[in-house]
């Protein structure tokens, strides 16, 4: 066990002894004026020649520069011309910040043991000093939804703002929702190298009707005033049937989808949000006709059958949204997550116009999680989270992050990639011949 | 001739006669030897699958027959059985059975927790390997079962070869009959054949932990038997080794689980000079034309799928076309290999219940298998694969008397087997009625006549009055023995006409006879006399639903987007393109490219060619092909061959899987080649498969013809197994210091094997014909290639110390490693890289999944490319090899590299690191024609293959790929219909179960039936 332990602490070390995240930005002191950029509102509205003010953290206002008379005494002007302004990305749906490395156990805290966990809340565990959380604002993604995993119900998530001392600076929005998994109808046989046909989940059933007995005791729960012994869990469902939480529930296969949903309606549960959702084309009209929306996961997958069109996960959002379904795009794999900018390029290549797109990683996700009052766009009276790219925020190509604000807060866009970058890029150019 | 050739066969039978009971055993009480002697007559007999001879008399004694003809003569004393209107056929012989064998005892699967199994577990001095199992010999563990052989037996089946099936080398299999006889009467051949498959079976010994190592492992067999046999003095003793030499005059059969296998256990043949026969899985209809290259003998199954019951289109969704074509195409699979002229036996072994032959078979027939070559295959085929064609198989003077009796022609859906006799015992099926009395009969009653036809064998005959030649109406019949009852309705075509003619009656030796009552109630006798055969009819009351159903189409691959016809090069003018050739003209602006012969020709402005096909290039971007320089798609049965640290002798291109939606996925995003690189679980694992992408084409098509070879390396956490749990820890090595020390033994040793043959050639003829030549070690083979420039390293790398320490080995031994792959840290030593000469295949941004690449960071490729290292993007992931065009850009926002350069990082530099630059990676006049044309600048989000061409095919166009996915929904919603047919006729369906398709990662550990893995899968 010791010998364990020092082989973790010496792999660790190096981690520690390097580049630490950056600090987090002072706060805004003096309002900002970001002049002749090109700005995507993230509400489907461009303006080529605008003008972003910012003040005391927040929007103060986004105008046509072309025509308007401003006045801007007092602002640090920014000249942006000829860049695109964007309204900072967020990453629904990720375990940023709680989890680390995934090799190495004692950096992961994002899946807790146990099927029914309403109660565990992800925002607490939320580590802001994380190495990856710089590495994913400089390809524009400012906010996340940090949510847990694992289990049937795995507890609560929160929105947070990347940029901050610890989680309570963090939060946009505190416990937003709750997580389920629901259970899949089908499993698969055979072990994953030489995986067997898949057979229908002999567990289903039950653990359907376990998730309908802890619903019903809910339900129970939240109507029976004052209760004499209190149930952590139960407590934690409260939220869910007034409406004040949402209920994202992950499902991928056509019919889990339908019986998720169908049963959490049952209970009353209000805000409804399907996750992952593979084959969500499948009951488009049942998601529409529900009002549900969905956060379509991860386009750069292979699709799920041999038949599926070659590119059906790439257009799916385009699918979806023509069907009239609120569409947001997530990314889970962690190591990849900072690629979510071009989940919406994939989504614009096939199919969804691009502001659209820009929609689905902005103000779509901003209501999907509830935030659109706050954040989502760049409108007037909203917190001043965005950023600025030289090109084309949804293409890699053309991807590259000059500036971000959180907060009118302007970020130190370093991270230990950049570091690592200009160590050894300054070793060669300091090496003869070079 | 056949008269006076008999008295004599009759003699020479005689002659041979073995004593019934065996005669070195003391008998209780008092000697019972009867008479066995039995003439069958005026029967059918089918002497042999191409002779019948009509009204023939089968005459058998002692066990054997004695002759078979029409004019038998048949001596006195002999028990004579009248056989009119039945058959008789060979006794049935079943090549693919473990019949009187213990059953092989299945071990508990190994758990993560047992760690790992580095030796043989089978005690005494046999193979190194427990999954080689030479020394088995199925006779001595052979025991006559009664219980076991009825159910052959009652199928028809006399003769079955029994092996046990276990192991790569399960050793010998006995020929056996089925009668109810003691062990030692029922053995025709106790060593009549050798057994080999790619399965390890019950060893759970860690080696081979795939196919390819399985497929290796066979070669390193077939060497050291060689070896080993070779030398007088023998260096030690292993058991196995002897016997598996002493198999090798034998027929050898090779058990494969599908059809691209029956070409990959035949090319192991081919290497070592074994044909064998090769018993598939019923799928060989999907690559007719290799199997037919091959020219093995093949057994194969009759194991029909149900249809998938398709009533839910939610879980219909998730059966495969391939799966549901598969259910259509199995029962013709018969018919297109004899169409093909691919000799055959058939089995019953893969069917899950024995009594679905028959129905299987026949239904075989009806999908247009010749009944002749039914019967070949269960009788001919099998005794001649087995050469026991002078004892089984047929009917002639001195063969065993086996033979069925049946109803009649036994293919036909309503024939009952009666008996099968075996070795001259008779075993009743069925009680056979007296006599068969399918005919056209004639009856008078009271002056009126009817045409009256009997069809069906005796058991279960069926009356109908004909109203012509062709159709007619069911009576009522109840047929004893001796009496029948017959009632019907004398024109039952008048409905106001509801009395019925009822008659009964008595058997008079030749005819029908008796009292019968008209309609009106009146009596009056009646005769029911044979008239003669109603087989002329019975051709034309084939409905026309009895027609040969047509056999749908059989795409190649045999999944979506197969190509029915094969897709073929012409010669292509691409028109005002921009084109990025990768060469001193960079990117052209408005360009032309003639593509001709599968090469590209020309590039230039305006160009013109008469007769080419015309692509019009206007706004559209033209580009040389991806290559892909780290990929595991088109892999069968693991990537990894996890089970030991040095595996240089497991080949990728012995795996390659032509069957892979990805090929198809991957040609959609532009990739033309890729090498199929081995995983890397251990720090010298196997060689690299170079292929094109030619969706269609069989495995050994795709490969690249002349590249040079490859192989896996491997450094680090995967092959220290730093994250396979707490109970692998036995492997040398478990820290980077010993992973430096596996390769320098390896090359240690492949020096001192070098020196050994240098030695072993250089000994005068004398002195070598006393010598023994050295082991010939496929391991130290793919090693001294490496030494010897004659093999080239990819290695697996993260942390600049190792990828450091490997080029230093190099160094030493005097080579110099290729590439490094994935080379994380390559920044951190990119000028000793550059020095060494290495290139570096590397992700565009993936880090944080281990310990190992915490410093790694998308500015990598670009620091190498800028120190000189020729750096590639790869893939090692089935869905991001089809956005490489995306990595490929992502180098442009890390480290700002130019359009150009980032383009050729995964074009022209794969293309240098794998040696193939000459031919492949640029736009050059002489080059391949391996060719993407895009909607946008390749390297933008936006950008889309239009079409992708290799070798002047082009493979994927995304016109085409649309028109295909609305075929593929046509094919569906036919298959569907098909399927719910069946289920309304009253077919059995099965549930549907969902095709999951395996796509390997570098760290995926294993392809066979073994379980560690890693719980993560980390790159």
């Amino acid at each position: 066990m010791k010998k364990l332990i020092l082989y973790t602490a010496l792999l660790g070390l190096p981690l520690l002894s390097q580049a630490q995240a950056p600090a987090p930005a002072p706060a805004q002191q003096q309002p900002i004026a970001l002049m002749n950029g090109i700005a995507h509102l993230g509400n489907g509205q461009v303006i080529q020649n605008s003008a972003i003010l910012i003040r005391d953290g927040k929007i103060e206002n986004v105008v046509d520069a072309t025509n308007a008379r401003l006045a801007l005494d007092g602002y640090e002007v920014i000249s942006v011309e000829g860049q695109h302004v964007y309204p900072g990305f967020i990453l629904p749906y990720t375990n940023l910040g709680l989890r680390e490395v995934d090799a190495v156990r004692s950096t992961i805290d994002d899946a807790e043991v146990g099927d029914f966990n309403p109660n565990v809340r992800s925002l607490i565990a939320y580590n802001t000093d994380s190495e990856v959380i710089p590495t994913v604002r400089t390809n524009g993604i400012l906010m996340a939804q940090v949510a847990p995993r694992g289990g049937l119900i795995s507890g609560s998530s929160s929105v947070v703002a990347l940029d901050a001392w610890n989680w309570e600076d963090a939060v946009v929005q505190e416990d937003d929702g709750l997580w389920m998994n629901w259970p899949s109808i089908y499993r698969r046989t055979g072990w994953w190298a030489e995986p067997g046909p898949i057979e229908k989940n002999k567990n289903y059933d039950k653990q359907k009707a376990d998730i309908e007995s802890f619903l019903g005791s809910a339900v129970a729960y939240s109507q029976g005033g004052k209760p004499k012994e209190t149930n952590l869990k139960l407590e934690a469902m409260k939220g869910l049937f007034d409406g004040s939480k949402r209920l994202y529930i992950t499902a991928n296969y056509a019919k889990e989808i339908v019986e998720a949903v169908k049963t959490a309606q049952k209970y009353g549960v209000k805000n409804i949000v399907v996750v992952e959702a593979e084959d969500a084309l499948y009951v488009q009209d049942f998601l529409k006709e529900n009002n549900i929306p969905v956060l379509v996961a991860n386009l750069h997958r292979l699709p799920d059958r041999p038949e599926d069109d070659v590119d059906l996960p790439y257009k799916l959002p385009a699918l979806l949204q023509k069907a009239g379904i609120t569409v947001g795009l997530l990314y889970d794999d962690l190591k990849s997550s900072r690629n979510l900018p071009f989940f919406a390029g994939t989504a614009a290549a096939y199919g969804v116009e691009r502001e659209e797109a820009l929609k689905m990683i902005t103000s779509n996700t901003a209501k999907i999680l509830g935030v659109d009052d706050r954040a989502g766009t760049l409108e007037k009276g909203k917190r001043a989270i965005l950023f600025v790219s030289q090109g084309d925020a949804l293409d890699m190509r053309t991807n590259n992050v000059s500036m971000a604000f959180i907060d009118g807060r302007k970020l130190n866009l370093t991270s230990r990639h950049i570091e690592l970058y200009e160590k050894f890029k300054n070793k060669y150019e300091a090496q003869p011949g070079q | 001739m056949k008269r006076i050739l008999l008295p004599l066969l009759a003699a020479a039978a005689l002659l041979l006669q073995p004593a019934l009971a065996q005669e070195n055993f003391p008998v209780n009480g008092v000697s019972d030897n009867r008479p066995q002697r039995y003439a069958f007559t005026h029967a059918t007999v089918v002497q042999d699958y191409q002779t019948r001879i009509e009204d023939a008399t089968l005459l058998i004694e002692n066990g054997k027959v004695v002759a078979v003809g029409k004019n038998v003569t048949i001596p006195p004393g002999t028990t004579v059985h009248d056989l009119k209107g039945r058959w008789i056929y060979p006794g049935l012989v079943e090549l693919d059975a473990s019949y009187g064998l213990p059953p092989v005892e299945e071990k508990p699967r190994a758990s993560r927790a047992d760690g790992p199994q580095m030796e043989t577990n089978t005690p005494g001095a046999y193979a190194w390997n427990e999954a080689i199992k030479a020394e088995y010999s199925a006779v001595s563990d052979f025991n006559a079962k009664d219980s076991e052989a009825k159910a052959l037996r009652d199928l028809g089946f006399s003769t079955v070869l029994t092996h046990r099936h276990d192991g790569i080398a399960r050793g010998t299999g006995a020929l056996v009959t089925l009668a109810d006889d003691k062990s030692h009467n029922v053995i025709i051949n106790p060593r009549a054949s050798a057994h080999l498959s790619f399965d390890k079976g019950s060893s759970r010994q860690d080696y081979p932990g795939s196919l390819m190592g399985a497929i290796a492992l066979l070669r390193q067999i077939y060497l050291d038997s060689r070896w080993y046999t070779s030398q007088q003095e023998k260096p030690f003793v292993d058991r196995s080794l002897t016997a598996f030499n002493e198999q090798q005059r034998l027929p050898q059969i090779f058990e494969v689980k599908d059809m691209l296998s029956v070409l990959r256990a035949d090319k192991i043949g081919d290497e070592f000079g074994q044909q064998y026969i090769i018993r598939g899985a019923g799928d060989e209809y999907q690559r007719l034309d290799a199997i037919k290259a091959t020219g093995a003998r093949l057994i194969i199954p009759l194991n029909f799928q149900p249809a998938y019951d398709v009533s839910d289109p939610l879980d219909e969704m998730n059966v495969s076309l391939a799966d549901m074509k598969h259910w259509e195409m199995a029962p013709y699979n018969p018919m297109l290999l004899q169409q093909k002229g691919i000799e055959f036996a058939l089995t019953t072994d893969g069917l899950k219940e024995k009594k679905d032959f028959w129905t299987n078979l026949r239904k075989a027939v009806k999908y247009g298998l010749d009944k002749q070559t039914a019967i070949k295959a269960l009788t001919h085929t099998p005794a001649q694969l087995l050469g026991a064609g002078n004892k089984v198989g047929a009917l002639r003077g001195g063969m065993l008397a086996n033979f069925i009796i049946t109803s009649g022609d036994v293919l036909e859906d309503d024939a009952t087997i009666y008996e099968n006799w075996i070795g001259g015992k008779r075993y009743e099926l069925k009680a056979m009625p007296a006599q068969e009395l399918a005919g056209m009969y004639r009856l008078d009653l009271g002056g009126n006549t009817y045409n009256i036809e009997i069809s069906g064998p005796a058991d279960k005959v069926k009356f109908r009055l004909m109203e012509s030649d062709t159709t007619g109406h069911d009576m009522n019949a109840l047929v004893g023995e001796n009496l029948i009852n017959l009632t019907f309705s004398p024109a039952p075509k008048d409905t106001s006409r509801t009395q019925l003619v009822r008659l009964s009656g008595w058997w008079d030796g030749r005819n029908w006879k008796g009292l019968g009552r008209n309609e009106q109630g009146q009596e009056m006798p009646f005769t029911l006399s044979y008239t003669g055969p109603a087989k002329e009819r019975k051709q034309a009351d084939k409905k026309p639903a009895a027609a040969l159903p047509k056999p749908g189409e059989i795409p190649q691959p045999f999944l979506a987007y197969g190509q029915v016809k094969p897709l073929e090069a012409k010669r292509y003018l691409i028109k005002g393109a921009t084109v990025w050739t990768n060469e001193a003209e960079g990117i052209m602006q408005n360009a032309d490219v003639l593509v001709e012969d599968g090469k590209i020709r020309q590039i230039g402005t305006n160009l013109s060619a008469a007769g080419a096909e015309v692509i019009d290039g206007a706004g559209k971007h033209l580009t040389s092909g991806i290559i892909d320089e780290h990929s595991h798609i088109a892999i069968q049965g693991g990537v990894n061959e996890a089970s030991q640290s040095v595996t240089a002798e497991v080949r990728i291109g012995d795996v390659i899987n032509s069957e892979d939606i990805n090929i198809y996925r991957q040609l959609a995003g532009g990739v033309t080649a890729a090498q199929l690189l081995h995983g890397s679980a251990n720090p010298i694992g196997g060689q690299s498969g170079l292929i094109k992408l030619r969706w269609g084409k069989a495995p050994e098509e795709m490969k690249i013809q002349g590249a040079d070879g490859y192989i896996k390396f491997a450094l680090g956490e995967n092959v220290k197994q730093a994250n396979w749990g707490p109970h692998y820890t036995e492997r040398f090595p478990q820290t980077r210091m010993g992973v430096e020390q596996v390769m320098v033994d390896a090359f240690t040793r492949a020096k001192a094997y070098e020196q050994a043959w240098k030695d072993y050639n250089g000994l005068s003829r004398r002195a070598k014909a006393n010598a023994t030549a050295p082991r010939k070690d496929l391991e130290l083979e793919a090693l001294l290639q490496i030494l010897n420039g004659e093999r080239f390293i990819t290695s697996h790398s993260y942390v600049q110390s190792e990828i450091n320490m490997l080029m230093k080995v190099a160094e030493d031994f005097g080579f110099t490693i290729n590439t490094f792959t994935h080379i994380l840290e390559g920044y951190k030593v990119a000028d000793k890289m550059a020095k060494h000469g290495v290139g570096a295949s590397t992700f565009a941004d993936w880090w944080l999944y281990k310990m190992e690449v915490q410093e790694a960071i998308p500015y990598n490729a670009a620091l190498m490319h800028n120190q000189g290292v020729v750096t590639a993007i790869n893939s090692d992931d089935a869905e991001m090899a089809r956005r490489l065009n995306q990595e490929a850009a992502k180098t442009v926002k890390y480290g700002g590299m130019t359009e150009e350069d980032a383009w050729k990082m995964v074009t022209l530099n794969p293309a240098k690191l794998l040696h193939l630059d000459g031919s492949m990676g640029s736009i050059k006049a002489g080059k391949d024609a391996d060719l993407v044309l895009w909607n946008d600048n390749p390297l933008a989000i936006y950008a889309k293959p239009l079409k992708t061409m290799i070798d002047g095919v082009i493979y994927y166009d995304l016109e085409r790929d649309e028109q295909m996915r609305r075929e593929l929904q046509q094919e569906r919603a036919r298959l569907i219909l098909k399927m719910q047919e069946e289920k309304k006729n009253g077919g059995d369906t099965k549930p549907v179960a969902v095709k999951q398709q395996k796509v390997w990662h570098c760290e995926d550990l294993s392809g066979l039936n073994h379980v560690h893995h890693s719980e993560h899968e980390a790159h």
